[in-house]
């Protein structure tokens, strides 16, 4: 089934992709699935193992279930401080 | 209390905030935007947060770190945007009954604010170039990635 997702980039990922937020429909089911779309699609060059994903302002794992109206952030390598 | 500000800090409220009767010991960390990384002249930063998810990360680091180190009180605040040699970028500070506690939970504080917190940074170098500070993200479901410290 098609979900509508709201994904926000940031660093080196909103450089990739020329954007800050977008949604976008998709029939992914989990983040992973759907960061798998992406970087086919954009080229994105961080494999998914260097990232982590916020799923509504939370972290959540890659395979929690994707749902219509989720807000994602797929999270480069942070560098604070 | 954990904030990302996109404008300086005012040093004197953060330290009355920590005022404590019990409190001994006032240890601060204050880091600095500095002129080099990597053999690289670096002429400015850029930091960027995802502001909700840092602070609520960043106040999780401080509750652990008060429960740990049995704190009276912590306070972190990190920059967000455009800052220059010698800015202040991010300022820690925590009080305790006594010293050892306060020194190694500013350190311990600093650490995982390095390691967990989404914020990115820029680097602006002499000659135009810029490119972003691949740092590691640590947490139950990032990679096992060695934490590269700057």
């Amino acid at each position: 089934m098609t979900k509508t997702i709201r994904v926000q980039y940031f660093a080196l990922l909103r450089d990739q992709r020329g954007l800050a937020d977008e949604k976008l429909a998709t029939a992914a089911d989990t983040p992973a699935g759907l960061y798998a779309e992406l970087r086919a699609r954009h080229g994105f060059t961080l494999p998914v193992e260097q990232l982590r994903v916020a799923m509504n302002d939370e972290f959540a794992p890659w395979d929690a279930p994707l749902h219509d109206g989720d807000a994602l952030v797929f999270i480069p390598p942070v560098a604070g401080g | 209390m954990f904030k990302i500000s996109p404008t300086p800090f005012d040093l004197d409220r953060l330290r009355r905030e920590l005022a404590h009767p019990r409190a001994g010991a006032l240890a601060t960390f204050e880091g600095l935007v500095r002129d080099h990384n990597d053999g690289q002249p670096v002429r400015s930063l850029e930091y960027e947060a995802f502001v909700p998810l840092a602070e609520k990360e960043g106040a999780r680091i401080l509750g652990e770190a008060r429960e740990r180190f049995s704190l009276l009180g912590a306070i972190c605040f990190h920059r967000t945007g455009h800052l220059r040699i010698g800015d202040l970028a991010v300022w820690v500070g925590v009080t305790a009954e006594h010293r050892a506690a306060a020194f190694d939970a500013c350190r311990h504080i600093i650490d995982e604010v390095k390691a967990r917190v989404p914020i990115w940074k820029r680097e602006h170098y002499a000659g135009g170039a810029s490119a972003w500070v691949n740092g590691a993200t640590r947490g139950e479901s990032a990679a096992s990635v060695p934490p590269n410290f700057g």
